[in-house]
């Protein structure tokens, strides 16, 4: 599909400054683009809106415009429908876990490509076999795991849970950072007597600050969208994360929705990681490229 | 997935430590804290799972009989799981498809789809489209299934847009209610949400590829599409292999946008897949034998599927052998 039509017209022979090729071309590429960021801003917008109408307006037109711009519907679901609560469960346990994670995958990715000990490679592929396998398989005796532990249905057993899952990830990223970082540094903290922590803390770990913060974008992400672990492993309401309070939400009584207060909901989700997204724009597009795919 | 295994075996020689507290604290909080959490979070729930999955366990009694493959032998008899089974593999092969043919063909436009005369560029305002094509990805997987159900209902703004638009037999059709239309406005849901990204890293792709390159394949009088199939496709096929495997083992899962958008299954499970009716087996009806062996087969497809993409990739021509991707 990629120019249906144009390379008939130009051969490389002298050419006409924009050739009528040239232009069709460009308004069909143009045409099909912004097609595409209607069909994705468009629904935005209509949750936008939809966030400061009445359920009776929603269903009266899709389109109409709120008859008033008022912040009944964010209140309603911060307060009676608990979004409130659930927003700061969920800046726990994504805070804590994202600190931890990156703190423990670094030290784990660290040792793993700095130090050569028999089993380091064994290790390694067991963690690549961690990433591999679906999250389903596990969810069952992660049940009971947590349940004997008495961790189930609290934070904290929350925490723990997300820092594993993204644990290998967050290893083979810095893996490959840890990797290309020059030896002759090391070595010179040594001769002047570091520990082995001080090292790590005080000279590597600052050096991986670029790897650091395209790994924590990600884990990020990654975590605030976590879904299927809250949903098994976390049943009480008091600790709900937003996408499990969602779900349950949306869910919950057909029809009776206050679907207002869903569109408000949704928005409060999203805000936070949109505003993240438009600070880190740059960082979290260029750690596309050099992160998830290598 | 993550970086590569090659990169392993230029790990630096390095002389034999002395045995100070020093090195052993460190080596044990280091490495040993690290993987005691992965192994009795991850690794050892995979290993219970997989026995688990021989017992016909029930999840809340202590009894636990081994009956070896029973389970598995049930499920193949069992017509609702070969039915969401066949959903996932449709789901495997179709969202990738989908989802990689856009991406691919917004990354070439936006890289080097401009005008055909001077230098190699892409498009105007390029920028404006990349991000907003990025958007989906950051929004939670929950959120975009849920806002979608909304869209997709009756009275929602997709027949708002089609009645409005003249297309009467729309009004009050049920997008995600009709056996017909269930699953594809599932997928079209889940290539919105992922477009984006693979556009993103289509377009980093694209880009380590030399300029020269694409200038001298113009000189030689290539056009577009012609340079798009043998030049743009080819450098970057290890990039489409990962990608592949990526969307398609997300497409094997699944489970989140199913929740928002059909949580019962769809009309005539026509949207059931097999993590939906593992969960439902486990935490619904409590057998966690039966469960259990159901995750085991969604991760043999699952390395089947991975399997599958680099053998295909191999036998056309690509020269990944799996380390870097």
């Amino acid at each position: 599909m990629v120019g249906v039509e144009p390379e008939i017209a130009q051969r490389p022979t002298r050419r006409v400054k924009t050739s009528g090729s040239d232009k069709t071309v460009g308004s069909i590429s143009h045409a099909m683009l912004i097609l595409w960021s209607a069909v994705v801003v468009l629904p935005l917008l209509w949750t936008f809106m939809s966030s400061f109408k009445t359920t009776k307006e929603i269903f009266a037109s899709p389109f109409g415009l709120p008859a008033t711009w008022d912040l009944t519907n964010y209140l309603s679901a911060w307060n009676q429908y608990s979004f409130g609560r659930m927003f700061v469960n969920t800046v726990i346990v994504v805070g804590f876990a994202l600190v931890l994670v990156m703190v423990l995958g670094a030290m784990c990715a660290y040792v793993l490509a700095r130090f050569a000990f028999p089993g380091s490679r064994a290790i390694y592929y067991l963690m690549l076999a961690g990433l591999m396998f679906p999250v389903f398989l596990a969810i069952v005796p992660l049940f009971f795991i947590l349940r004997n532990m008495g961790l189930l249905n609290t934070l904290p057993g929350l925490i723990i849970t997300y820092v594993a899952f993204a644990l290998p990830f967050t290893v083979f990223f810095l893996f490959a950072f840890f990797k290309t970082l020059p030896d002759e540094i090391q070595e010179a903290a040594y001769v002047d007597g570091a520990s082995e922590w001080r090292t790590f803390f005080q000279v590597m770990l600052p050096m991986a600050k670029p790897g650091m913060a395209s790994v924590a974008i990600f884990n990020f992400l990654g975590l605030w969208n976590q879904f299927i672990l809250p949903i098994a492993l976390n049943t009480d309401q008091s600790n709900y994360v937003l996408s499990q309070g969602m779900a349950a939400f949306a869910s919950s009584a057909g029809y009776a929705v206050n679907f207002g207060a869903l569109f408000a909901a949704v928005i409060i989700t999203v805000v936070p990681v949109l505003i993240i997204y438009v600070i880190f724009q740059r960082q979290l597009q260029g750690s596309v490229s050099q992160g998830t795919m290598k | 997935m993550g970086p590569s295994g090659s990169l392993i075996q230029k790990a630096p020689r390095r002389r034999r430590r002395k045995l100070t507290f020093d090195y052993v604290s460190f080596m044990a909080v280091f490495l040993g804290l690290p993987l005691a959490i992965f192994l009795i979070f991850v690794i050892s729930p995979f290993a219970q799972a997989v026995y688990y999955s021989l017992t016909d366990w029930t999840g809340f009694s202590p009894e636990m009989n081994f009956i070896g493959i029973d389970n598995y032998v049930k499920l193949f008899q069992n017509s609702t799981f070969i039915t969401s089974m066949g959903n996932n593999i449709l789901l495997a092969i179709i969202v990738p498809l989908v989802t990689l043919s856009i991406a691919l063909l917004f990354a070439t436009l936006i890289t080097v789809g401009g005008p055909s005369h001077g230098q190699v560029r892409g498009l105007g305002a390029s920028s404006f489209y990349r991000v907003v094509s990025f958007f989906p990805y950051v929004i939670p997987a929950i959120v975009i299934g849920i806002l979608w159900a909304q869209i997709y209902t009756p009275s929602g703004l997709l027949n708002g847009i089609l009645t409005s638009l003249g297309i009467d037999s729309a009004e009050g059709f049920a997008w995600l209610g009709d056996e017909r239309t269930a699953i594809w406005a599932t997928i079209f849901v889940i290539v919105w949400g992922f477009v984006g990204f693979y556009m993103v890293l289509f377009i980093a792709a694209i880009k380590g590829i030399p300029a020269e390159t694409f200038e001298a394949v113009r000189i030689d009088g290539a056009g577009r599409f012609r340079t798009a199939i043998s030049i743009t496709i080819p450098l970057i096929r290890d990039n489409i292999q990962t990608a592949y495997i990526y969307v398609g083992i997300m497409a094997l899962d699944a489970f989140v946008y199913m929740a928002a958008l059909n949580p019962f299954g769809g009309p005539s499970n026509t949207t059931l897949v097999m993590s939906q009716y593992l969960f439902r087996t486990a935490f619904t009806k409590g057998q966690f034998g039966q469960a259990s062996a159901m995750g085991v087969v969604l991760a043999v497809i699952t390395l089947l599927f991975a399997a599958a993409v680099f053998t295909v990739n191999r036998l056309t021509g690509g020269k990944d052998d799996g380390g870097r991707s």
